[in-house]
């Protein structure tokens, strides 16, 4: 119950200062919509190459956007050296590691909310029907996405070469989640039932219950070293 | 070691790569106590209060925080202290309230608001508990973070230069405040560069010089002319 407590503590604190500052959201905001025109003029019109990109493109999106954003996690511990605050709270720290995944996580969702409603409105696409198969895929993938990004991001927030090193270390260690997010993305926006990508789905599904539980387990190590 | 010794280093050593900061240092504070860890920049002052804050891992010896081992069982030493150091610990986009409920929410403290106001109050800061922080000078956000040990009720203050910035009345503040704390069985380590009224609250003074405790002596009566004046004997001997 303390856990669960402090854990929320920390989603306040940073849903808090997010909501106040705005700096993650609004940059991702304009990043994203920077993207799609980057992506407009490349692509053109033409409908075939969409759909056969337009998974991949996705998620390049939704990778580069959560890389900045989980980038800049432990940035708000650095000011007034509050990092030594969260190293100083007795406890269990992992809760502070649950509640920054939760944070990331929600921002994460969010964003990827607002890239998806950008590529429908560029490129005019239909995805009504797939968007329950699709939520359920980005969902899985932004957690294992989150979950790694968050240990990271608290592994290199006192390095500093952090911006080169943060995306050097992740992006490896996601090849599983791309793949298989990638892999189900394009199955699901064929139309095809998630049934038939069950084997994507359950290899992302097991990536988050590792990456949380390797999370969960390291980061009290992580934050003493 | 005295049996009611708060803190207790013995045969300290910090090692920055080739270069010793702290060798053999050991001194102990009772409860009840102040120590005033005088020094010049880099005498290891700042080193020694992170060492026993659990901040920093000793190359060799021990510390020792309310019979525990900072570096061996940091968590059990964290309850028991209240660092003030340089960073004043608080989120500039939260409210002084908000920080408040945090890091009391942080430390699984259940502290109800009106128990959080009195906290700001205590500090005299509670007619600006729903400003953000942004706006605070510097000593306004030294005084919140004076607020979060109101509540925590530590056994151990470790201060770095804990007056700095402060204006007279919150100094005064501050010296009442750490008074009643002694007179509470609290134990103080202060490392400060003042000979002044910031050193009335202290008991003992120690000088750190070469890497050691090159004086440690009860503060007596002494005044500010004559801690000067064995500040320069020692600093400049042992430097």
């Amino acid at each position: 119950m303390i856990f669960a407590r402090r854990a929320w503590v920390v989603v306040w604190k940073d849903l808090l200062v997010e909501r106040r500052s705005k700096e993650t959201l609004n940059a991702l905001f304009f990043f994203s919509l920077l993207l799609l025109f980057v992506f407009q003029f490349a692509l053109g019109p033409d409908r075939e190459r969409l759909a056969a990109t337009l998974p991949g493109l996705l998620w390049l999106g939704f990778i580069l956007a959560g890389l900045l954003g989980l980038g800049r996690t432990f940035v708000v511990e650095r000011e007034n050296d509050c990092w030594e605050g969260l190293l100083l709270a007795p406890g269990d720290k992992s809760a502070i590691y649950v509640g920054k995944l939760a944070g990331n996580l929600l921002l994460m969702l969010v964003v990827e909310a607002m890239l998806l409603a950008l590529f429908v409105i560029f490129f005019n696409l239909e995805i009504a029907a797939a968007l329950p198969g699709l939520a359920l895929v980005v969902l899985l993938g932004t957690v294992g996405f989150a979950a790694v990004g968050t240990l990271f991001a608290a592994m290199t927030a006192q390095v500093r070469a952090r911006e080169l090193l943060f995306p050097v270390l992740l992006l490896p260690v996601q090849v599983p989640v791309l793949l298989a997010t990638v892999k189900a993305t394009e199955a699901v926006l064929l139309g095809e039932p998630l049934g038939a990508v069950a084997h994507w789905l359950k290899l992302l599904a097991a990536a988050d219950v590792i990456y949380v539980a390797a999370g969960v387990l390291t980061f009290d190590f992580l934050l003493e070293s | 070691m005295a049996p009611d010794a708060l803190v207790r280093v013995s045969g300290l050593r910090k090692a920055f790569g080739g270069h010793r900061v702290l060798d053999g240092v050991t001194l102990e504070v009772r409860a009840g106590e102040a120590l005033a860890l005088l020094g010049a920049n880099g005498a290891g002052k700042t080193t020694l209060l992170r060492i026993l804050a659990t901040l920093a891992r000793p190359t060799r010896g021990t510390a020792w925080v309310a019979g525990h081992d900072c570096a061996r069982d940091p968590e059990r030493v964290r309850p028991h202290i209240g660092l003030v150091a340089h960073g004043s610990y608080v989120y500039e986009d939260l409210t002084a309230l908000e920080n408040l409920r945090f890091w009391t929410g942080l430390a699984g403290l259940g502290v109800p608001r009106t128990d959080l106001m009195a906290a700001l109050a205590a500090v005299e800061l509670e007619r600006f508990a729903g400003e953000r922080v942004r706006t605070f000078s510097a000593g306004m956000k030294r005084r919140l973070s004076l607020a979060r040990f109101v509540l925590a009720r530590p056994r151990v203050l470790l201060l770095d230069e804990p007056f700095a910035g402060l204006d007279q009345r919150a100094k005064k503040w501050l010296e009442e405040h750490l008074q009643a704390f002694k007179a509470g069985g609290g134990a103080i380590v202060m490392a400060t560069h003042s000979f002044g009224r910031e050193l009335a609250v202290a008991d003992r003074i120690a000088i750190l010089a070469g890497g050691g405790i090159a004086l440690d002596t009860p503060r007596g009566s002494r005044g500010a002319d004559e801690i000067a004046r064995l500040y320069r004997l020692y600093t400049e001997n042992g430097a």
